[in-house]
């Protein structure tokens, strides 16, 4: 089976639009990745870059399923979570090329996406340590009551740091609006989860703080999308956290500069047969809701837009020296 | 009109003036709430604002901090307390990061408007409670490191750094809480930059910062009933550093004694006497001197501790050294 026919996807039950909306954004994740790797390889992307590539359904599912007023915080694979929610993909491609008109004013790069208008708090590159701060962002929530829940995505890799451990707790004893989404991949960077985690269900170390967990398909969107609504309305209703782990698998390297050797090739072969995209288009055609022509013309509509993407990072000036200092303090400081 | 009150009183007034001024103000830490305070600073203040906002946290100082990162990114004004510097190493990531990075590294969209309030001190606690780090937080961009000697300045300084939009590590002494100084009545925030002159005299700067300033006071008095008269700075504020005015004053009396309770090694000692031999090379009539900790692990016993931190002789003794009185003596 090369072709997945869905038949492993969750029943449709949202109209066309939103079916083919939740179909546009996979593949805008999947197309803008690619346009990406290949700007890395021409040599206009520097230092670091962690595709999402095979992760989408996530993304775009949770993202799916938030409220306006929600928020998101995310770990350093972060270009997924920004076009779901919204972010114009040249201001995301201009970050990767370090152009002043990047979502960071190239002052970020590909880990430190943001974007506050789209409620979009940020991808942190120290592992875990963007807990404390979803965790944090809740307590603002619950303090200052404006009921928005912040979803916090993370990988399998952050289940064993202290600051996920520190973060739960926090969160279950002062029934935070977090929901904490652990996308496990399986691996983190090289090493395999049997190589790095006593518990190899990531839902188990959340039951231990009480909070509330699920296992879920994260190659099915309609599940992701499902699951997260589920769990948002826990949160939002004042019970405290919540807990998914989503099942997925990254079929690329950790980054550009990863060779793969912890892996087999028939392993990532069969994983790629979970390709979120394929399953959910599958799931589309068995069912009658769009046509191969909708959907390829879908998949041009967003080549050209990602074409563009990289057309206007290319042709955006870099960051004016001038403003180097800028931002290191709010205000004015003699900066030697 | 000033009173004279104690620096922990001192901050006692800051923490309550800014928590009734604007209800985003809450405090977290460990021990803060039922037990007050290990250093008592925050006695009374459950009863007075109650949970919501004064929050006893559990014993994870990484996550204490990360919180009030995230919450202040989300409109609030968090003013943590790390019980003493020691601990604030477990929070390191959460201090270094992310708090000093995310307002830069995010373009300015975010501010993280978070004060940290700690206690540096030693009496007998041993190699993993004594230490002095005002230095590593001092050495990253980002952050404002201030650490008051007087109360007048405790008091000014904790205001702005609660209303400041930057990251602050406010760094408190255990040994001079009940220091007793002029605070003014009435309302007043002080700016979180600058050193001040706190003696004038025109033989020997004396450089130092939270109670090795007293140490220094102590040292110039004594001197004085020499002949010898000290110009004594209180850096107060360690980033952004004030090294202009340690450079005027060296201009002036051309030789510098530098007093800090931490390891030299690296410390801000080093860093003011780079900053002077840059900027005042010609007006140094001998080398700088830094009186600071023996670079051990802090032991026990008293008499080994005693040892080890710097005193007033201390002090003493390396002013007759740059003023070559020794020798003066020996001829």
């Amino acid at each position: 089976m090369t072709s997945p026919d869905g038949s492993r996807t969750k029943d449709l039950t949202l109209g066309k639009d939103d079916l083919l909306h939740l179909y546009r954004q996979m593949v805008a994740i999947r197309k803008f990745e690619e346009r990406a790797a290949e700007q890395y390889a021409h040599g206009k992307i520097g230092g670091f870059l962690h595709l999402y590539i095979g992760e989408e359904a996530i993304a775009v599912g949770a993202i799916d399923a938030m409220e306006d007023r929600d928020h998101v915080v995310t770990h350093y694979r972060d270009h997924g979570y920004a076009i779901a929610l919204g972010t114009d993909p040249r201001r995301l491609m201009a970050e990767l090329f370090g152009r002043s008109t990047g979502v960071a004013g190239g002052r970020g790069g590909s880990m430190h996406f943001a974007d506050p208008e789209h409620n979009f708090w940020g991808g942190y590159a120290i592992v875990a340590g963007h807990l404390p701060i979803a965790t944090g962002l809740a307590l603002a929530s619950q303090y200052l009551e404006q009921n928005y829940v912040v979803l916090c995505f993370f990988g399998d890799g952050a289940t064993n740091n202290g600051a996920f451990h520190e973060s739960l707790n926090f969160a279950s004893l002062w029934k935070l609006p977090v929901l904490f989404i652990c996308e496990n991949n399986q691996y983190g960077m090289g090493t395999a989860v049997e190589y790095a985690s006593a518990v190899r269900e990531m839902a188990k170390k959340a039951i231990a703080y009480d909070i509330p967990a699920e296992r879920i398909d994260g190659q099915d969107v309609l599940e992701v999308r499902e699951a997260v609504k589920k769990a948002l309305d826990h949160c939002r209703a004042g019970n405290g956290p919540f807990f998914l782990e989503a099942l997925t698998y990254r079929f690329r390297g950790h980054s550009m500069a990863d060779p793969e050797a912890y892996r087999t090739k028939e392993e990532v072969e069969e994983w790629r047969r979970e390709d979120p995209i394929l399953r959910f288009r599958g799931k589309l055609l068995a069912e009658g809701v769009a046509t191969e022509d909708e959907l390829n013309a879908i998949d041009s509509e967003v080549d050209a837009q990602m074409e563009e993407a990289v057309r206007f990072a290319d042709e955006s000036p870099v960051p004016d020296p001038s403003t180097l200092t800028d931002y290191v303090y709010t205000e004015p400081v003699a900066v030697r | 009109m000033a009173r004279e009150i104690t620096y922990r009183d001192a901050l006692r007034e800051a923490l309550r003036e800014e928590m009734d001024r604007d209800e985003r103000v809450f405090l977290m830490g460990e021990d803060i709430g039922a037990y007050e305070g290990s250093y008592v600073v925050t006695r009374g203040f459950l009863q007075e604002y109650g949970r919501k906002r004064v929050r006893d946290t559990p014993i994870s100082e990484l996550a204490i901090v990360g919180l009030a990162n995230g919450a202040a990114m989300g409109g609030l004004r968090p003013v943590v307390e790390l019980m003493t510097i020691n601990f604030s190493l477990l929070a390191m990531d959460q201090i270094v990061n992310h708090a000093a990075k995310i307002h830069y590294m995010f373009n300015g969209q975010f501010t993280v408007p978070i004060v940290i309030r700690t206690a540096s001190g030693w009496g007998q606690l041993g190699a993993t409670h004594s230490q002095t780090f005002e230095a590593w937080y001092a050495h990253v961009p980002g952050l404002r490191v201030v650490m008051p000697a007087t109360p007048k300045d405790a008091k000014g300084f904790l205001k702005s750094a609660i209303r400041s939009d930057d990251p602050v590590m406010f760094i408190e002494h255990s040994l001079i809480y009940r220091n007793r100084g002029e605070v003014p009545e009435g309302e007043y925030l002080l700016p979180l930059e600058g050193a001040e002159v706190r003696r004038e005299g025109t033989d020997v700067t004396i450089v130092s910062w939270s109670r090795g300033y007293y140490l220094a006071m102590g040292a110039a008095e004594e001197l004085a009933r020499e002949g010898i008269e000290a110009e004594v700075i209180d850096m107060r504020v360690l980033r952004p550093l004030d090294t202009d005015t340690v450079v005027r004053s060296v201009q002036k009396t051309n030789r510098l004694v530098i007093v800090e309770e931490s390891w030299r090694t690296l410390g801000m000692g080093a860093e003011i006497a780079a900053a002077v031999q840059e900027q005042a090379f010609d007006y140094l009539d001998a080398p700088i001197a830094r009186v600071g900790s023996v670079e051990v692990p802090m032991p026990y016993a008293k008499n080994l501790e005693r040892l080890v931190i710097p005193g007033k002789d201390e002090v003493v003794a390396a002013v007759r050294e740059v003023l070559y009185r020794d020798l003066a003596a020996a001829r």
